[in-house]
């Protein structure tokens, strides 16, 4: 019988299933972090149990560091605590920890991928909504709560409902000025906030076949913004040769075996869907939010819609339905997040502000993903080009995605953010977050209102 | 785990979609590393007015004394967003043992399963139904029969429960105690593998 996709993958990893109720699904990488393990850690401790294989998890801590001064202690307390709780956890129970001042330490969905840790096959899930990332390389990858980060320390076992399947075909040659967050934000636009709940993606078709991994990573991250559980894309060379040579990537003969097995990862021809979207990439254009979830969107050069459900947000972001956004003042910019931190989205900031100055009314903040992608940033000299722009960068973290450490957006503020989420107060109580590609916000960087990057390019 | 039966209470009307967890519990407060006194900050920045306790924004519904009881109705798409548990946590803290809307996003209706508070998924026009009562209208969930049942009214309407889930719940069994009785097969499947 023909297979999508996800299950060949749930089908190898299913140990027992259960009349009436869930599968139990096997997990093989468990990454966690600061902010969703200490009540999973004190849950084991008040069971009396131990870690069940502490060596297939991995930790960083990201959501609540500071990005400036990463050497000096923690000045918030309770942000030093929970860092330090996590350092304790880690070491009492064996866990290997990336953790503040270590090379390898940075947003948990960015060195996952770069350590070569995500590999195509595998099950991975994290106490985080966007480990739907780790789905670019085939992998069911998936966001989970603190009780069942607790269920994984236990017994590296989830009790799982097999979901619904979807594929989204973008078939195509993608427009100048269109990246991988465009994409996504159109989709999410076109199906709702909630277009997806219920099911894991498959995001398929000649639009996505030429995306570079770090392009495919922003799509995947994005799942989890339409409601779907996550997001995956079928293994390719582009996959392989991206893996291959990271650190911990299989070697020699362990990669010629690995690499047969994710040969045999994708959707067979007459695989079937309970869903199935078709897009058309010439009709992507850059993509903006205007509102207070990720499904309002619109074509950067677009006017804001009216309609009845609009209302709360555009009173919320002080804006106006029939409008354009084009030329609207904001006063900042955000690059970073797990959604557009990587090396490729900031060479991509770089090619285009390259020899230009940010305008005066504007404060722009770059936060790389993890400390090498800050590495790369030097060595390839793209610091130099930010700071002659007046960018400031800052050190690896989740930083203004979600307001969790001091990184936060002024009330009534706008901020052109590269990140995932435009909820209310979710930069800083009273932010307002417009949601754009790496490109689209370099230009808001450089003219100081919202621009259309095509005008640029 | 808390066992769950039927409850029978007034609800509080939260007349709106796509709440997402940013809303039901903001990033600032996860700081914390025990699962206790999240309630207080419950939809912290639409109940108070720049987040000052001493000024509660009187068109919320929280804020309203004629609203009370154990079960929060919301529009579709609640729980959006963030994975964090802590939103599970606020709203049971806070004193909600069932949340009911027309959807639920799926890791908060899995959150809050794993911690005894009972996700009701009901078809759009009985929520609204539901919005449209007065403020003395009482429900009962009933989880044993799978039933929301609006009281004055006698309104009625079956809702969808794994029966695996239902057992923990009516029971007060979570799925760790599950897991490790199964230990021996997780162990097989690694060496087969």
């Amino acid at each position: 019988m023909s297979k999508t996709l996800f299950d060949k993958i749930w089908e190898k990893h299913i140990v027992k299933e259960v009349e009436g109720g869930p599968s139990v699904l096997y997990i093989d990488k468990h990454f966690i972090h600061e902010v969703t393990s200490p009540q999973a850690f004190k849950g084991l401790e008040k069971r009396g149990i131990s870690l069940f294989r502490p060596q297939q998890i991995v930790a960083t801590a990201d959501h609540n560091v500071p990005t400036i001064n990463q050497h000096l202690p923690i000045k918030d307390e309770l942000s030093r605590l929970q860092v330090q709780q996590l350092k304790e956890n880690c070491a009492h129970h064996g866990v290997e920890l990336y953790g503040l001042g270590h090379p390898y330490q940075g947003i948990v969905h960015v060195i996952g991928p770069e350590l070569g840790i995500t590999q195509p096959g595998m099950t991975i899930v994290c106490g985080d909504s966007h480990t739907s990332t780790h789905g670019a390389f085939g992998a069911i990858a998936f966001g989970i709560g603190t009780s069942e980060v607790e269920m994984v320390f236990a017994s590296q076992c989830l009790m799982q409902s097999k979901p619904k399947l979807m594929r989204i075909n973008i078939e195509g040659e993608l427009n100048k000025g269109v990246v991988s967050k465009d994409i996504i934000l159109h989709i999410i636009a076109l199906i709702s906030a909630s277009g997806g709940t219920g099911y894991f993606v498959e995001y398929a078709g000649s639009a996505i076949r030429s995306l570079s991994m770090e392009a495919r990573m922003t799509i995947c991250n994005m799942s989890i913004e339409m409601g779907a559980r996550g997001g995956m894309i079928a293994p390719d060379e582009t996959t392989f040769a991206y893996i291959k040579g990271r650190e911990f990537a299989p070697q020699g003969e362990a990669w010629e075996k690995k690499l047969a097995e994710w040969k045999t990862l994708y959707s067979d021809a007459d695989a079937v869907f309970d869903e199935e979207l078709h897009i058309n990439a010439a009709d992507i254009e850059p993509m903006i939010t205007y509102g207070t979830n990720p499904g309002q969107g619109i074509a950067v050069n677009g006017k804001i819609p009216s309609g009845s459900d609009n209302a709360k947000a555009l009173q919320y972001m002080g804006l106006e339905a029939g409008k354009p956004l084009l030329g609207m003042p904001v006063q900042h910019v955000f690059i970073g997040s797990c959604t557009n931190s990587r090396i490729e989205d900031l060479r991509m900031v770089a090619s285009l502000i390259k020899g230009k100055r940010k305008s005066d009314k504007v404060q722009v903040m770059i936060v790389p993903g993890s400390q090498q992608v800050s590495k790369q940033v030097k060595a390839e000299g793209l610091d130099k080009i930010f700071e002659e722009a007046g960018f400031e960068i800052r050190q690896a973290g989740c930083s203004a995605c979600l307001g969790m450490n001091e990184d936060k957006i002024p009330a009534g503020e706008y901020c052109i953010s590269t990140s995932n989420r435009n909820f209310e107060g979710r930069q800083g109580a009273g932010a307002r977050t417009l949601l754009a590609s790496p490109l689209t916000a370099a230009a808001a960087a450089i003219t100081g209102v919202v621009t259309d990057v095509r005008e640029l390019i | 785990m808390q066992a769950l039966s039927t409850i029978h209470s007034r609800f509080v009307p939260l007349q709106m979609e796509n709440v997402d967890t940013d809303q039901i519990i903001p990033a600032r407060f996860l700081k914390a590393t025990t699962r206790d006194g999240f309630g207080k900050n419950l939809f912290r920045d639409w109940r108070y007015e720049n987040n000052d306790e001493a000024k509660p924004k009187a068109d919320f519904v929280l804020n309203q004394p004629k609203y009370s009881g154990e079960i929060l109705v919301a529009g579709k798409n609640f729980g959006c967003g963030s994975s964090r548990e802590h939103a599970a946590w606020a709203i049971q803290d806070y004193g909600f043992k069932v949340v009911v809307s027309s959807f639920f996003a799926d890791i908060f209706k899995n959150n809050a399963l794993n911690n005894g508070v009972l996700p009701v998924t009901v078809s759009e026009n009985f929520l609204q139904k539901l919005f449209a009562q007065g403020e003395a209208a009482t429900v009962t969930v009933n989880l044993e029969q799978q039933t929301i049942t609006i009281d004055g009214t006698g309104e009625q309407e079956k809702f969808e429960i794994n029966a695996y889930k239902k057992t923990c719940l009516l029971n007060g069994y979570d799925d760790i105690d599950f897991l490790l009785s199964i230990k021996k097969d997780i162990e097989a499947f690694e060496l087969q593998r």
